[in-house]
């Protein structure tokens, strides 16, 4: 009776492959690389909400009953986007890091500022 | 893994995977817009990235001890977390009873498109996109604060030659980018302009377009590509882009309307409607497009910068 939640567990599971990318690595950008598969699991999520059985894309035509959810797809639309804009961000964030301290792994960062103050 | 470049390439495969996910579920929309941003767009800024941060991880600490108890503690709490949950497919889950239906019976009506996602997107659903509108907006203006370096003509040079000689060998590839172009630039204004209709819009048209213009710039070099297309210009229609959204709004509201109610804009309301969707979806489509390509050119032009630093330290 369980088997129908699989959706769920495969959104579970990517979603932890991604928090402990973030948690166990000391490299910045690996560390972006597993939010962004965080993130990909959260989109997964809504879209595998929004998904009916027998259902088609939500475009309507002539003869189609049933249709799945629309608006999981507007909001993860929108969500890939800003997605990758902030993932920008982060990445440039990790480039002038890597400027400042000669490095972008989190120990020897931390390194560096202790022996600063 | 500790070859990042590996991992990027992982991960943009991974990008291409979960776009066909999205076809599996119905959601062709997303779909659309997470094979170009997650294989295409996403990929190459990483690279661009490594280029200047180093392409291997540090051999070091790692506890993964803990981390693995913290993780395995939270999934298994999710886990627990979705026996509750409506099964996979069930029509009658919460999900599909409260406006979802309201969407699909009456935006015929109301909004005149067969495109649901397009009609929520713009017009159920406008001020939030105007929201998204903006935060991508001051994405472009965080990664220019952070990145943006002043260049002097002199340097310009040196980088032409640079480039020239580095690219000269890739023919084959120049040669069938060059026939790919403009056809991924057609295709992007298809997608802008088809929106109502089929799958697509100005979100997806704006990453397609951007990332023509990321290939052409791969294969013939930052130099000339800056020399293509304006900086200058791309801020402002970035800028533009976020305005032509909000005046839509705004003139909305002189007509009578509410902020962002297209009724208003057209003695028929569902004229209005389409007229509404079709100007925003286009501010959208440019600030998009222009956003990307602004984070592009500032990830390259920071690193052309620290090589001709290197080069004169040498």
């Amino acid at each position: 009776m369980f088997i129908g939640l699989y959706n769920y567990w495969i959104v579970v599971v990517l979603m932890m492959v991604g928090f402990y990318i973030v948690i166990a690595h000391g490299n910045l950008i690996k560390k972006i690389v597993g939010l962004s598969i965080f993130q990909t699991s959260v989109f997964i999520f809504y879209i595998s909400l929004s998904k009916v059985d027998g259902g088609t894309a939500p475009i309507l035509a002539e003869g189609i009953q049933q249709y799945s959810n629309p608006l999981p797809h507007v909001l993860i639309l929108t969500a890939i986007v800003v997605g990758i804009a902030t993932v920008a961000v982060g990445l440039a964030l990790a480039v002038r890091i890597k400027e400042a301290y000669g490095s972008i792994e989190e120990e020897e960062i931390q390194k560096k500022d202790n022996i600063d103050c | 893994m500790k070859d990042l470049l590996g991992v990027i390439m992982l991960s943009g495969i991974y990008g291409l995977l979960s776009a066909s996910f999205f076809v599996a579920m119905d959601a062709v929309d997303v779909a659309f817009t997470e094979a170009s941003v997650g294989a295409g767009i996403s990929t190459v800024l990483m690279l661009a990235a490594i280029t200047m941060t180093g392409r291997t991880e540090n051999p070091s600490r790692h506890k993964p001890l803990l981390a693995l108890i913290v993780v395995l503690i939270t999934g298994g709490l999710l886990i627990y977390g979705t026996f509750d949950m409506p099964h996979f497919g069930s029509a009658a889950a919460p999900v599909h009873t409260h406006v979802a239906p309201r969407y699909i019976n009456d935006s015929m009506q109301e909004i005149g498109i067969p495109n649901i996602v397009t009609s929520v997107l713009a017009s159920y659903r406008g001020f939030d996109t105007f929201g998204e509108v903006l935060v991508i907006f001051t994405a472009g203006i965080a990664v220019l604060a952070l990145l943006s370096v002043v260049r002097s003509p002199d340097r310009m040079a040196k980088i032409d030659s640079l480039n020239d000689s580095m690219h000269g060998e890739y023919l084959i590839l120049r040669i069938v980018a060059k026939m790919l172009i403009p056809f991924i630039l057609l295709f992007a204004l298809y997608v802008q302009f088809h929106g109502d209709f089929g799958p697509g819009g100005g979100f997806q048209a704006g990453v397609i377009f951007a990332s023509a213009i990321y290939l052409y710039s791969m294969m013939f070099g930052m130099s000339t590509a800056r020399r293509v297309i304006n900086q200058t210009l791309v801020r402002l229609i970035a800028a533009l882009g976020v305005l032509l959204y909000g005046s839509v709004g705004v003139v909305a509201m002189l007509n009578g309307g509410n902020f962002l109610d297209y009724s208003a804009l057209s003695a028929d309301p569902v004229a209005g409607q389409h007229l509404g969707i079709i100007v925003i979806e286009l501010g959208v489509g440019l600030t998009v497009a222009s956003v990307m390509i602004i984070i592009m050119f500032n990830f390259e032009g920071r690193r052309d910068n620290l090589q001709n630093k290197d080069n004169e330290e040498a």
